[in-house]
């Protein structure tokens, strides 16, 4: 096998595109940086807190986390934010506004599209906010690209003044590729002292002044793309001899990786500075092509700009416009262009996987909460409500409460939505009186605590001031547990684990407005006390606030107890244990009983991991004959999971 | 060694396996063995609610100059399932004359233990039925034998040594390196793992 093409004289290693865009913003000389995790983007902020020479934090949400940068940039420092797709929504109030004001210090914003919604309640375009908000984007396809336009987008934001985007995707974030990390020639910030300086004439967005900034944003849109058809980052590469039958591709981003996977020796037009587009550039490219084709993820955007401007070009007519674009999607779409198989650069390779028989489907094997897990129980306890309430979700571990086996969620939209949302069923059978047809129904809302701080606490403030009969159960496990375990506000800790101020939920809930009296706090693992209070919570007619207080199981908080085991010969097939979901409880044997009503029991009998096993007692608290003990207690002859696997 | 054809421009690796099992670090050791060997390397990750038990899989991919990290189906050179069910849901991913190899220790989540799905008969023999080269490993057992049942990452990388088109001895250095940063202990327990896992596909007679 041949050897890899060196990384011109720099030494490589292998990378992530999150820690790529690390190095690059530190190499740029930020010295602030915010944001708020979400997949795919989290790890670029964990990586910048390991460098000494800047701040870097984890804001409350990512408007803040936005606003934080923006008021670093005001003060002539580089600065930085990142945060997932959805996240620059909540971020887009500040975005919209200091557009206008603009950047003072580079202002760098990485967002990351989830594309094919790895981890996401919904897959967003981010490129629409470059036009949207009127800012330069950059789109790098791998490691290298991501460095490189890391740090030379404070250079641009500089000499633009406006913040600007880098628009990551899944395929860049976690990916690691051959990367040199060589820092840019010593820029002529070294002398600087950045200051604050104040110019309200610029700074002060009321409507007078904010008219005033408009036409400075348009003067600014044309510089942006007059940059656009000079920048290196938009490129044409491929097609030296006139192969792929007169079709012209034009990609961004990872799509482009695998266009040149598909289509090798085709004519390439690849944008890295995406926005504006470079229209005179794209013109000269299409000259002498029959056609091109626009390989973009997600939406049909610079598909739909080329075709505005009078270029003609396929793209989403033949290419799916949501998931990734793989070097096999591509193939597949572009089929219909290139039916004299002859001109087909991009034919698949004869690969006949022979009278092989169709494999045999396997279960979806979804995400499951953690052996020993405190929501294990909460989800336990609201599963048994679910025919008495209406249980809205949020953003989180906890969102896995609403499947198998709780099945106790009944809405999950996005952050902090479901208390808003819970609120607004309280209103609608309000209204409605005596007709309601749910009147009956409990409402629950169900939020983590990094959740409830980034967008919740707004709409409980909402549920207090109208008096709203709900129940809100926050989830308090010590941490931003989903993205891999962040420290937040009311975890005690900042981004590198030192002591920080420490949120007081019951305190705060309570400044809020909700009766003391209505307000509870318990330990998640001791079921019978949590299910009485929710029962009594939702008997109650006024706003109630359940808050769980035992750390997760992944933090070093966490203090497992003795495993536990089951007592084989006295266990009856119950399965009632099963049903608080814990990964730890293994079925050995099941059989159907059928009760003299004609009625079907599905009877399961189990064992323990105790290699996995937290000791947490969830399960012995629902274990009928009371047959689930300490391992050490359990004869060892009884011991029938002892082991784990089959 | 089952080396990649002539003319090949990549060799594709898939490691499949559930969170929690050490799917990242095996491909992590796999893609910079590769690039320690002086190759161009990519190597995809997943995280988030992957990581919570569900299923997970890495793919690293090496040769002179790579492209698009993933690899498409029936591209793979090699499957390293570390759980059987895994392994079949990924076999798809094989060439017609690529390689399985395959812990042979089911993992089995809550949705089958509460009934709402069944875990496939026996996985290994529908991955063998397949026609493909399916080998099964005991990684779980020896694991569990050396004393740490997290070492089955390791007796499969240990597996794998012989299929790759890479240095045993460089992969061995590789695995190792990260723990002899931390604990000189831990990094000659896996190693005894590794070597386990050469073993056990020296004297398997498993081969589809």
């Amino acid at each position: 096998m041949n050897i890899a093409l060196p990384i011109a004289g720099r030494e490589a290693q292998l990378a992530s595109g999150n820690q790529a865009v690390a190095e690059g913003v530190r190499h740029a000389g930020a010295l602030v940086a915010a944001a708020y995790p979400g997949t795919p983007s989290t790890e670029i902020l964990e990586y910048l807190s390991e460098f000494a020479d800047l701040d870097a934090h984890w804001a409350t949400n990512e408007k803040v986390a936005l606003e934080v940068a923006y008021g670093a940039s005001l003060s002539g420092v580089r600065a930085f934010s990142a945060m997932k797709h959805v996240g620059l929504n909540v971020a887009a109030d500040a975005l919209m506004s200091l557009t206008l004001s603009g950047a003072v210090g580079g202002l760098v914003i990485a967002v990351a599209d989830d594309v094919g919604l790895s981890s996401s309640q919904n897959e967003q375009d981010s490129r629409y906010w470059g036009r949207f908000a009127h800012l330069p984007l950059l789109e790098p396809a791998d490691s290298q690209e991501a460095y490189d336009m890391a740090w030379e987008a404070f250079g641009l934001s500089e000499r633009f003044q406006c913040p600007v985007l880098l628009r990551l995707t899944t395929r860049v974030c976690h990916v690691k590729t051959r990367v040199a990390f060589a820092p840019p020639p010593e820029a002529d910030r070294t002398g600087a002292k950045p200051a604050f300086a104040g110019q309200p004439d610029r700074l002060v967005l009321v409507p007078a002044i904010a008219r005033q900034r408009l036409p400075v944003q348009f003067a600014r849109d044309r510089e942006l793309a007059a940059f656009s058809e000079e920048c290196a980052y938009n490129q044409a590469s491929g097609g030296g001899d006139g192969d792929g039958g007169g079709t012209g591709f034009i990609a961004s981003g990872p799509a482009y990786l695998s266009l040149r996977e598909s289509f090798p020796e085709a004519p390439v037009y690849k944008l890295g500075f995406s926005h504006p587009l470079p229209f005179e550039r794209i013109r000269e490219f299409a000259r002498g092509l029959e056609r091109l084709v626009v390989v973009e993820e997600t939406e049909p955007l610079v598909e739909t700009e080329l075709r505005a401007a009078g270029i003609p070009v396929h793209g989403k007519d033949l290419l799916p416009a949501s998931g990734e674009l793989t070097a096999t999607t591509l193939r597949q779409g572009l089929r219909p262009l290139f039916t004299d198989s002859s001109d087909d650069p991009g034919a698949e390779p004869a690969n006949d996987p022979g009278a092989a028989p169709p494999l045999e489907p396997v279960f979806v094997r979804p995400p499951t909460m953690c052996v020993g897990c405190p929501h294990l129980g909460v989800y336990y306890c609201l599963s048994r409500f679910k025919k008495k309430a209406i249980i809205t979700g949020d953003i989180g571990c906890y969102t896995l409460g609403a499947g198998q086996p709780w099945q106790a969620l009944d809405c999950v939209v996005c952050m902090g939505a479901s208390i808003g949302m819970a609120l607004g069923m309280d209103l609608a059978r309000r209204q409605q009186g005596d007709e309601a047809a749910d009147k009956k129904k409990a409402i629950i809302a169900v939020i983590g605590d990094s959740t409830f701080l980034h967008m919740g606490l707004q709409g409980l403030i909402d549920v207090v001031y109208k008096g709203g009969n709900i129940t809100l159960m926050i989830l308090d496990n010590s941490t931003t547990a989903m993205t891999g375990g962040q420290d937040n506000h009311a975890s005690g800790r900042d981004v590198r684990g030192q002591p920080a101020p420490e949120l007081d939920f019951t305190a705060l809930v309570r400044a809020l407005g909700v009766r003391p009296e209505r307000i509870h706090e318990v330990d998640p693992y001791e079921m019978p006390k949590l299910f009485k209070i929710i029962k009594q919570e939702t008997a109650a007619p006024e706003p109630s606030v359940i808050i769980t207080n035992k750390p997760c199981v992944l933090i070093e908080d966490f203090r497992p107890e003795r495993p536990l085991a089951v007592i084989e010969e006295a266990c009856t097939g119950c399965a009632n244990c099963l049903q608080t979901g814990c990964p730890a409880l293994q079925v050995t044997r099941r059989e159907v009983e059928v009760k003299k009503s004609g009625k079907r029991f599905d009877k399961a009998w189990v064992r323990i991991d105790s290699l996995a096993c937290t000791g947490c007692r969830l399960c012995a608290e629902t274990c009928g004959p009371d047959v689930i003990q300490p391992l050490g207690d359990v004869p060892v002859a009884d011991r029938a999971g002892a082991e784990v696997g089959a | 060694m089952n080396g990649p054809a002539g003319g090949d421009a990549s060799y594709n690796i898939v490691v499949a396996g559930t969170g929690g099992q050490g799917v990242m670090t095996a491909s992590e050791v796999l893609a910079q063995t590769a690039l320690a060997a002086g190759f161009d390397v990519k190597k995809t990750e997943v995280a988030g609610m992957a990581q919570r038990g569900g299923s997970v899989n890495s793919q690293v991919r090496f040769g002179r100059q790579i492209l698009c990290p993933s690899i498409a189906p029936g591209e793979a050179d090699l499957l390293l399932a570390l759980e059987p069910a895994e392994g079949l849901r990924w076999l798809g991913c094989l060439k017609p004359e690529g390689a399985a190899l395959v812990n042979l220790t089911a993992l089995i989540p809550p949705v089958v233990s509460t009934g709402a799905a069944s875990y496939p008969e026996d996985p290994l023999a529908s991955m063998q039925a397949s026609g493909r080269a399916v080998q099964g490993i005991e990684a779980t057992e020896v694991s569990r034998r050396l004393g740490e049942p997290r070492l089955v990452n390791m007796v499969m990388l240990g597996a794998a040594s012989a299929k790759l088109p890479l240095d045993p001895e460089l992969l061995a250095e590789t695995a190792m390196a990260r723990f002899l940063e931390r604990k000189k202990a831990l990094a000659e327990l896996n190693l005894r793992a590794f070597k386990a896992g050469q073993e056990l596909v020296g004297t398997t007679s498993g081969a589809g």
